[in-house]
């Protein structure tokens, strides 16, 4: 037993030290551990201000939405009283979060939608040996680093009824929509305007992906016959499979946080269109001072984006392509 | 470079029939008219590329310059690409109406200690969680990771109450704490733990012998390697704080606290609509600055972010 333990130790001390280290001598062994010792106290304090922070401002403040969710708490009031399950139960019946929680699906497909094709596309175009690419990357990936706000501030102008867009139209005859006071095109417009903003990114993390990508397989499907779609099919895609699931998750669990643009664009309207769910839980909590009720779509946004991180971790190996 | 290069692919051939002048015409008309389409090709794309990029240029460039046009201007059906009579007065009252000096430096040095802080603590944990072997390693790791399944959003209520509790409303604590230590930097602890993962053991070895301590061998060896990932930390860190809107918005009441993104919505004239040539000068400074930095240091950044170990 206490053999099989020393030769164990023994094996994994000389295969850590890389062969170039001679034996040690019994006495080092002790050394060793009170070095590992050592180690401990040097691991927890340098993971200590990242696990105190996630426990104060992540683990406990998500409890502490629990317990308030429970509660009828209005913060003018001063009122913080236990109501079990009534917040959940007027969620059920709640129109304006029911339609909270359909803008925010809208909000979501259409983003993630778009943009991972437009950044896929992008990426691709991009990957070609063509004029000018660097310029083109610079180009879309430059809304990336414009400030979220201002970019929103300067599609607000363009939207207008009498804004840019409308007036470039006009060039061409046509008489463009109020976009942001029709409901389909003012969550189209949220949509688009932060596709535009973000797409630059995904762009980048593609194009990573696309040139890890070896050249010698692609070249034997070339010599095999296979067109551009194939290749693309067969090859890239099953290849950057990974990145995909990546950005995936980023941007749906991005689109659910949207709020800013919504702010700026839309300020929800018109009606309640482009209210999505963390809009939603803004204007309970800090325009309506109902704390109680916005812990309870709280706690709901967190499931959702729960559920559905847990989706994709669950089906990436159906689609996500494994070198092992 | 590649010997079993396919013949098909002309390029070769083709700069030989430039250099030589005498290959075989029929062979040459092929790999011509091949040449030839692929150029047209290539003509498409850049001119989608071209295209496709109207908007995402366009709304920067139209910002830029209607900040020199007068409101009539602005405000013309068909927008000019080019103010006719360029002008600064909008400048001059970005500063009248509102404490926009202040309001700009309190987004500076809010991103500036928010980036040096969440790097230090990313660095550290990343580094123990990656390379330090001690007991309940993993379980830590777990607690910090839920960070990633919280968005900030979800913590919003608990979180005002700590900070209305400890009387810090209207103070710069919360947007400086919180996302140094908070969900927002979960995802660069993340990144850089898969950096160290990466990082080859030899050189810590050597600093072993050399006989560095632990924090020795973070501190002069891996930290400083490891300085593609912290590239891409303190833009990610730096670009986000920057941009933060709602926090600022609940934490903040005074206009001399406020950050920039909450500053650029409150230039509106007496009846609530926007003063736009005020609100666009307001706009182009806080954007071409980063807008330059970006530019001057383009491949580093772009390096950068697709060297996170985000590829998975």
């Amino acid at each position: 037993m206490t053999t099989t333990a020393a030769s164990d130790a023994a094996e994994t001390t000389e295969r850590r030290g890389r062969a170039e280290r001679p034996p040690r001598p019994a006495g080092a062994h002790r050394r060793r551990a009170a070095a590992t010792r050592g180690d401990w106290i040097v691991g927890y304090t340098m993971v200590a201000p990242a696990v105190l922070g996630a426990l104060a401002f992540v683990i406990a403040p998500l409890f502490a939405v629990f317990w308030f969710s429970l509660h009828d708490w209005n913060v003018l009031a001063n009122t913080f009283v236990f109501s079990g399950t009534e917040n959940y139960e007027r969620m059920l019946s709640d129109q304006g979060l029911h339609d909270s929680l359909l803008a925010s699906l809208w909000f979501s497909i259409g983003l993630v939608v778009l943009n991972i094709t437009l950044a896929l596309f992008l990426a691709v175009l991009l990957n070609q040996k063509l004029p000018g690419t660097t310029t083109f990357r610079t180009f879309f990936f430059s809304p990336v680093v414009v400030s979220l706000v201002a970019w929103t501030i300067v599609w607000s102008f363009l939207l207008q009824a009498d804004g840019g867009i409308n007036g470039f139209l006009s060039l061409v005859g046509i008489d463009g929509p109020n976009w942001l006071r029709n409901d389909f095109t003012a969550m189209m417009s949220v949509i688009v305007v932060q596709v535009f903003k973000n797409v630059g990114m995904n762009m980048i993390l593609f194009l990573a992906a696309l040139q890890g990508v070896p050249e010698e397989i692609m070249e034997a499907a070339r010599i095999d016959g296979a067109g551009a779609w194939r290749r693309f099919r067969a090859i890239t895609l099953p290849m950057i499979s990974p990145t995909i699931l990546l950005v995936s998750i980023l941007t749906i669990v991005g689109s659910l946080e949207v709020f800013a643009q919504i702010a700026v664009l839309t300020g929800g309207g018109p009606g309640n269109s482009t209210t999505v769910l963390v809009y939603y839980l803004y204007q309970q909590a800090f325009r309506f001072n109902d704390f109680g009720y916005a812990s309870g779509i709280s706690v709901l946004l967190f499931i959702i984006v729960l559920i559905l991180t847990l989706i994709q971790w669950q089906t990436r190996k159906r689609w996500v392509f494994n070198e092992n | 470079m590649r010997t079993d290069a396919p013949l098909a692919d002309v390029d070769p051939i083709d700069t030989t029939t430039v250099v030589t002048g005498s290959a075989t015409p029929p062979h040459r008309v092929r790999a011509g008219s091949s040449r030839a389409k692929r150029r047209w090709i290539s003509i498409g794309l850049v001119v989608l590329l071209a295209v496709i990029s109207i908007p995402f240029v366009f709304p920067t460039w139209w910002m830029a310059t209607s900040s020199l046009k007068p409101m009539s201007e602005i405000l013309r059906k068909v927008p000019t690409l080019w103010p006719e009579n360029p002008s600064f007065d909008a400048y001059g009252e970005v500063f009248r109406l509102q404490p926009f000096a202040q309001q700009y430096w309190n987004s500076l040095y809010i991103a500036v200690i928010v980036t040096l802080g969440t790097l230090l603590v990313a660095a550290m944990a990343g580094y123990a969680f990656a390379r330090i072997r001690f007991p309940g390693a993993n379980a830590l790791f777990l607690v910090v990771l839920v960070g990633l399944l919280v968005p900030s959003e979800v913590t919003i209520v608990p979180l005002f109450r700590l900070v209305n509790g400890m009387g810090l409303i209207n103070t710069h604590w919360p947007l400086i704490v919180i996302p140094i230590f908070g969900a927002p930097a979960v995802l660069s602890i993340f990144i850089m733990r898969q950096f160290f993962l990466g990082l080859p053991t030899e050189l810590e070895e050597a600093g072993r012998m050399d006989g560095l301590g632990r924090w020795g061998i973070f501190w002069r060896i891996a930290f400083p390697l490891s300085r593609p990932a912290l590239a891409a930390v303190a833009i990610f860190t730096f670009l986000k704080s920057w941009n933060l809107y709602l926090e600022p918005i609940v934490y903040l009441s005074s206009k001399d606290m406020f950050t920039l993104p909450q500053a650029l919505t409150q230039y509106v004239d007496a009846y609530g609509g926007p003063m736009w040539n005020v609100q666009l000068a307001a706009t182009t400074l806080t954007v071409v600055p980063v807008l330059l930095v970006f530019l001057f240091a383009q491949k580093q950044f772009v390096q950068g972010l697709a060297h996170t170990g985000l590829k998975g």
